[in-house]
């Protein structure tokens, strides 16, 4: 088990279709008002080892997608097929405050099956890829903000899990915080070889990631776009490119705000 | 758009050094975002535990001492069959011990306490997990559950020895029927207040059925579960000294209840102030001994615990 993440980083021992595909996939939930429909015909595929990010504003339902991709909500119409359980990493970091940063991690290996005397070596290994080499047995709450999203990340790395979804993740980080996990997400993405599909809010931020870009118009959520990112890898944040294609796609989602406005 | 403008001149630089530097630059960040951002945890010094924690209580205690030893000497109160002096209850302390009956008076009533409420968490920890998570028990049994927790135990007593008879299993019955609710609805609670965060990560971990409950809600559960086991223990003991009370007989051996009433019917009241001060003792002893170290304890390791 110690071997999976080397393995994954072979790149494709599992090349057979893509890492997630939604396909004409909508959602409506029961208000006071009547059936309310939040996404709507939705198609998407991720393909393994790609990094997507979705974007778009409020009442675009992209955390309601996402939650029907990890498997935690149905659709109301439409297929969602995944390799094996998603994992999924939230904008609160969710690691158990009774459990050490390390028992978190391994909590999660245990869920998966991994044997016991195994489970120590790969948290630590884990903590390791997040650069967190001495936390295995710190608290929850003896760890910063940017601290606690390392860890997060590394036990959603602990599921060994083909694809990794991310709910605005950085979401409530500082700038700077958020612009070293960028950097680490990155890399960890690149070592590991996980399809990524990344919720935000933040365009710069959805440019800096991915390698494709999808907006979602709002209520109902529809893919109102997509663009490919092709400026390589490592990116930053402040980039010419980065900030030329923000501007593209600011644009946009803006034309889908003010549509709202209109009726 | 400012940065726009840096951008392009660090680029005509050359764009790799940069990015390696700025690599470089990163990993420095992100090792100085650590360590600025780590919360230090410290031990209170032992001398200020003392004069924090320690000294008010004992300062508490002793001021009622002196009002007590005042209303005596001054004659305030002139009546020892209505106020003893702290001295007269003291010779009573004294003169139990020299008999050796101090010690079984406590532990003839500790060890019933105790032992029920044992009995107490046994069935109410089940039995609160089953009306937390099964909807169709809550609402069956959840407000009676919730009810029995005002009924002043006391009212148990009558039936329980109608019931049983003047034994130990009237007494067990008794701390059951106040302790267990407590416990269950302690649980119920701390499963309720469970932040919904957790049990979706849960989820997204793999966890479902038993391994759900047993290794995300009843850990998450815990802080409230452990208000309820104090809280349950406070019950238990209120209603050993009430079954004590009212049903003393020469078999069940004397605990502290006992001492009450035998004081009463012997009109003696430094009896009764001793019988009344134990009875107050061992249910804080219980408290600092067990109960708040061990709450302390889980709260502190969550985060949970502010230091003022």
């Amino acid at each position: 088990m110690a071997t999976t993440l080397a393995k994954a980083a072979d790149g494709g021992t599992q090349t057979t279709g893509p890492a997630a595909r939604i396909e004409h996939v909508s959602k409506s939930f029961a208000t006071p008002a009547g059936q309310q429909l939040v996404l709507d015909d939705i198609t998407l595929d991720v393909a393994p080892g790609e990094f997507v990010t979705l974007l778009g504003a409020s009442g675009c339902g992209k955390s309601t997608l996402l939650n029907l991709v990890a498997g935690l909500d149905r659709p109301s119409s439409g297929e969602i097929s995944t390799q094996g359980r998603p994992a999924l990493m939230f904008q609160e970091h969710a690691l158990f405050p009774w459990l050490t940063a390390g028992k978190n991690i391994e909590l999660a290996l245990k869920l998966r099956g991994v044997a016991k005397a195994d489970r120590r070596t790969r948290a630590e290994e884990l903590l390791e890829l997040v650069r967190l080499n001495g936390a295995y047995g710190k608290r929850v709450h003896e760890l910063s903000g940017g601290m606690r999203q390392r860890v997060a990340l590394a036990r959603a790395l602990a599921q060994d899990s083909r694809l990794l979804l991310m709910d605005e993740p950085f979401a409530a980080l500082d700038a700077i915080t958020r612009d070293v996990l960028h950097d680490e997400l990155t890399r960890i993405w690149r070592e590991t070889n996980v399809s990524v599909l990344f919720v935000t809010h933040n365009v710069r931020e959805a440019v800096r990631l991915a390698e494709r870009v999808v907006l979602l118009s709002s209520r109902p959520g529809r893919v109102a776009h997509e663009w490919r990112v092709d400026i390589p890898q490592p990116r930053r944040i402040e980039d010419t490119a980065v900030a030329e294609l923000s501007v593209e796609i600011t644009e946009q989602l803006r034309g889908e705000i003010r549509r709202h406005g209109q009726h | 758009m400012a940065s726009t403008e840096t951008t392009t001149v660090t680029e005509g630089a050359g764009p790799a050094a940069v990015k390696d530097g700025g690599r470089h630059d990163m990993s420095g960040l992100e090792a100085g975002l650590d360590a600025l951002e780590t919360v230090q945890t410290t031990r209170i010094p032992l001398r200020q535990t003392l004069v924090q924690k320690v000294l008010p209580p004992l300062t508490a205690v002793l001021l009622v001492l002196v009002v007590w030893q005042g209303l005596v000497s001054f004659k305030i109160v002139d009546d020892p069959s209505k106020l003893p002096s702290p001295s007269a209850v003291w010779d009573e302390v004294s003169d139990a011990w020299l008999q050796g009956t101090l010690l079984d008076y406590i532990w003839t009533s500790v060890s019933r306490g105790l032992l029920g409420f044992l009995l107490a968490l046994a069935i109410g920890t089940p039995l609160g997990l089953v009306v937390a998570r099964v909807r169709f028990i809550r609402s069956a049994i959840g407000p009676i559950l919730s009810g029995l927790q005002s009924l002043p135990s006391v009212a148990w007593v009558p039936p329980a020895v109608i019931w049983l008879g003047l034994d130990n299993k009237m007494m067990y019955a008794v701390i059951l029927l106040g302790a267990v609710p407590s416990i269950a609805n302690g649980l119920v609670s701390g499963v309720d207040q469970v932040p919904p965060l957790f049990l979706r990560a849960g989820r997204t971990l793999g966890a479902t059925g038993l391994r759900h409950t047993w290794h995300i809600v009843l850990p998450a559960a815990l802080p409230g579960y452990l208000a309820g086991l104090k809280q349950g223990w406070a019950f238990s003991w209120r209603s050993l000294m009430a079954a004590e009370i009212i049903a003393s007989s020469p078999d069940l051996g004397i605990g502290l209840g006992q001492l009450l009433e035998n004081g009463r019917n012997a009109s003696s009241m430094s009896m009764v102030f001793l019988a009344i001060f134990l009875i107050l003792i061992v249910g804080i002893a219980i408290d600092l001994l067990i109960f708040s170290p061990l709450e302390r304890r889980v709260l502190r390791s969550r985060g949970l615990l502010v230091r003022s």
